[in-house]
C-alpha cells in the first residue's frame, strides 16, 4: 500500500526509528566489541563448557517438568469450566510479570533449608534444592512454567472444540481425546510454547541465582557466568554473551513461521 | 461389537428456547426431520448425541440415553460440515471410533478399509480431510460414524454445500446403506428430496414443535405448514378448520376479477417471475403468499411484470382439502 492516505507523519516515523536504533544498536556493538581472535579459547574454557553444558541439561529437563505440568493445565483452563479458574488463570501470569530475584526469595521461603517445604522434606530426606542443579531446574520450572501454560492454553482455545465433540460421539474418552485430538491439533502451538519456554529457561539469571547462588558445575549457568565473568575479563563476558545471542536469533528462527511469518 | 439392536425409541426432549418434541422410531427406520431455518432441527440431533443441555427422556430399550454420557450413548453423529479430524488420514478418521472403543490397530483398520471400499473411495485411505472433495469428506464422515455401529445415526445436513450431481450421487448411496442399517437413523434436512427418497417417516418441525408425523407421499400430498408446502411445491391456503392445497398449475391467473367461489380466489402483487421448467413461476404476495405456472406464451401476453396486481383463481376439483389438525 503505497501511502494512499498520504505520507506517515515524522513525528511516528522518529520515534519509530529511534525505537529500532535503541534495540539493535546494543546486540552491534557487542557483536563489534567481541575479541575474535581470543573468542574460541573463551569458549572453550573449563568454566564456560561447564556453564554451557548446565544451562542446556537444566533448561532441557525443566521445559520437559513444565510440559508434563504444564500442558495438563493449560488444558483444564481452556476445556474444563470449573470455579476459580480465572483465579488461577491469574496465578499462572504472576511469574511472568515477577521480578526473577522476587522468585528466587518466594522459592526460598518455600524450598528453602527453612522454608515450609523445604524443611520439612530436608528431615525427611536429608535433601534440599536450594546450591543444587535440582535447585536450578526448580528455578527454571517456576520462571517458564508461564510462558508454556499461556502459549499452549492460547493454542488449545483457538482449537475447534467440536472436534473434541466429534471424538466423544465416537466413543473417545476425554483422555484419548486429549491425546489423539485436541493436543495434535494444537501443536505447532504447543511446539512454540515449549520452544519460548526454553528460551526463557535458558536466559533465566534472577531466581536461579538468588536461590542457588553460583557454583561452578552445579549450579552456575551460562548467565550468571558472564555476570561474575564480567567483572574480571570483559572480553570473556562479551564471548560468551555472543553465544547466548545467537542461541535467542536460532530460537527466534526456529518460530519465525509464528511470529515473522505475518507481514 | 454389540449385536444389531433390536429396540425402538422413545423420546421426548425439550431444548430450552429451542425444541419441544416427542417422537418415536422403530429400529431399522429412517426418520426425516424437516422445518426451516431455526425450526430446532439441529438442537434436536445434538440433544439426542448429548452435545447440548436438554430435558425429558430418549428411551431405547431400557436405557435414557439422556443419561448416559456421550461416549456411551452409542449414538453416530454425522455434523454439518463434517469436522473429520484434520490431522488424521481417512482411514484413521474411520478407524477412530474403533479404536477409541478398545479395537485393536489391526482390527480396527481393516474394518475401516472395508468401510472405505463399501464407500468406493479405498484408494483415498492415506489422504488427509483436506486432500478430499466435499463429497469425499462426506462420504468418510458417514463411514466414520456407522464403522461403530452405533443405536441411533444422526445425519445433520448431509448434502448441505455439495454440487447438485455430488448430491445426487450420495443421496443414492446413503439411502444403500441406510437399508443395510440396522438401528434408528434420524436425517435432518432442508430438501423434499432427501425426505422423500430416503426416509420411511418424515417428522416437521416448526419454532421447536412437531407439527406433522407421517410417510413421505401423505407429508408430501397434505402438508400442515407452508414451509413443507413450498418444499414440494404446493400452494397452501388455510380455510376455516380445514387446509387446501393445490398444485401451482391449477392456477389461473388474470388481470381482472374472476367469476366462481371467493373462496377459490385472491390477489396480489407479482413479487417474482421466473422460469421454472417449461413454464414461468409467479410468486404473487396474496394472503398467504401463492405460486402460479403459466405458459411464457400466456405471460407474455398479459404482460406480467414484478409489482403488477393480479388476481388468482383455481377450481375446487384442483384442491385437496383436509382437516388443519391431526
Amino acid at each position: 500500500m503505497r501511502d494512499r492516505l498520504g505520507r506517515p507523519p515524522a513525528l511516528l516515523v522518529v520515534p519509530a526509528a529511534l525505537a529500532t536504533l535503541l534495540l539493535l544498536v546494543p546486540l552491534v556493538a557487542m557483536v563489534a566489541a567481541t575479541d575474535w581472535q581470543a573468542l574460541p579459547d573463551h569458549l572453550t574454557s573449563p568454566a564456560a563448557l561447564d556453564a554451557l553444558r548446565l544451562s542446556l541439561v537444566t533448561s532441557t529437563v525443566a521445559i520437559a517438568f513444565c510440559l508434563l505440568l504444564g500442558l495438563p493445565l493449560a488444558w483444564l483452563l481452556a476445556r474444563v469450566d470449573f470455579r476459580g479458574r480465572g483465579a488461577v488463570r491469574a496465578l499462572v501470569t504472576v511469574p511472568l510479570v515477577l521480578p526473577p530475584v522476587v522468585a528466587g526469595i518466594a522459592l526460598r521461603s518455600a524450598f528453602g533449608r527453612t522454608g515450609v517445604i523445604g524443611e520439612p522434606l530436608l528431615e525427611l530426606t536429608g535433601f534440599a534444592f536450594p546450591y543444587t542443579t535440582y535447585g536450578v531446574v526448580l528455578a527454571h520450572v517456576f520462571v517458564s512454567m508461564p510462558f508454556v501454560v499461556i502459549a499452549i492454553e492460547g493454542a488449545l482455545r483457538s482449537a475447534d472444540p467440536r472436534y473434541d465433540e466429534a471424538a466423544a460421539t465416537l466413543g473417545a474418552t476425554r483422555w484419548t481425546t486429549f491425546r489423539r485430538v485436541t493436543v495434535p491439533l494444537a501443536l505447532p502451538g504447543v511446539v512454540a510454547g515449549t520452544v519460548l519456554g526454553w528460551a526463557r529457561s535458558f536466559g533465566e539469571f534472577g531466581a536461579t541465582i538468588t536461590f542457588n547462588g553460583n557454583y561452578p558445575g552445579t549450579t552456575q549457568t551460562m548467565p550468571t557466568l558472564i555476570y561474575v565473568t564480567r567483572q574480571a575479563d570483559q572480553d570473556a563476558a562479551l564471548s560468551l554473551s555472543l553465544v547466548m545471542l545467537l542461541v535467542s536469533v536460532g530460537i527466534l528462527v526456529a518460530l519465525r513461521d509464528h511470529w515473522l511469518g505475518t507481514p | 461389537m454389540s449385536a444389531a439392536p433390536s429396540r425402538r425409541l422413545v423420546a421426548d426432549l425439550r431444548v430450552a428456547d429451542r425444541v419441544e418434541a416427542a417422537f418415536t422410531a422403530e429400529p431399522g427406520e429412517v426418520l426425516a426431520v424437516i422445518g426451516p431455518n431455526g425450526a430446532g432441527k439441529s438442537s434436536l440431533l445434538h440433544a439426542l448425541a448429548g452435545l447440548v443441555d436438554v430435558e425429558g427422556s430418549a428411551r431405547l430399550g431400557d436405557a435414557d440415553l439422556l443419561t448416559l454420557p456421550v461416549r456411551e450413548r452409542r449414538v453416530g453423529l454425522v455434523f454439518q460440515g463434517q469436522l473429520l479430524f484434520p490431522h488424521l488420514s481417512a482411514l484413521d478418521n474411520i478407524a477412530f471410533g474403533l479404536r477409541a472403543r478398545g479395537e485393536r490397530r489391526t482390527t480396527a483398520d481393516a474394518v475401516a478399509r472395508d468401510w472405505l471400499e463399501r464407500f468406493g473411495i479405498a484408494d483415498l485411505a492415506d489422504r488427509r480431510p483436506r486432500e478430499l472433495s466435499g463429497g469425499q469428506a462426506q462420504r468418510v464422515a458417514i463411514a466414520r460414524a456407522l464403522a461403530t455401529e452405533p443405536d441411533v445415526l444422526l445425519l445433520d445436513e448431509p448434502f448441505t454445500g455439495l454440487d447438485v450431481s455430488v448430491q445426487m450421487a450420495l443421496r443414492i448411496e446413503l439411502g444403500r446403506h441406510l437399508r443395510d442399517f440396522p438401528g434408528i437413523a434420524l436425517l435432518v434436512t432442508h430438501d423434499a428430496i432427501d425426505a422423500l427418497t430416503l426416509a420411511d417417516r418424515v417428522v416437521v418441525l416448526e419454532d421447536g414443535r412437531v407439527v406433522q408425523v407421517g410417510p413421505p407421499a401423505e407429508v408430501a400430498a397434505e402438508p400442515r405448514t407452508s414451509h413443507v408446502a413450498r418444499l414440494v411445491g404446493l400452494n397452501l391456503v388455510a380455510d376455516g378448520d380445514e387446509l387446501m392445497a393445490f398444485t401451482p398449475d391449477a392456477v389461473v391467473v388474470s388481470l381482472h376479477e374472476p367469476e366462481g367461489s371467493t373462496r377459490l380466489r385472491w390477489h396480489g402483487p407479482i413479487a417474482t417471475l421466473a422460469p421454472h421448467g417449461d413454464a414461468v413461476r409467479l410468486l404473487v404476495h396474496a394472503s398467504p403468499d401463492l405460486l402460479a405456472d403459466l405458459t411464457p406464451a400466456a405471460a407474455t401476453e398479459l404482460e406480467l411484470v414484478p409489482g403488477r396486481e393480479v388476481w388468482l383463481s383455481t377450481k375446487a376439483t384442483a384442491v385437496s382439502r383436509y382437516a388443519a389438525r391431526r
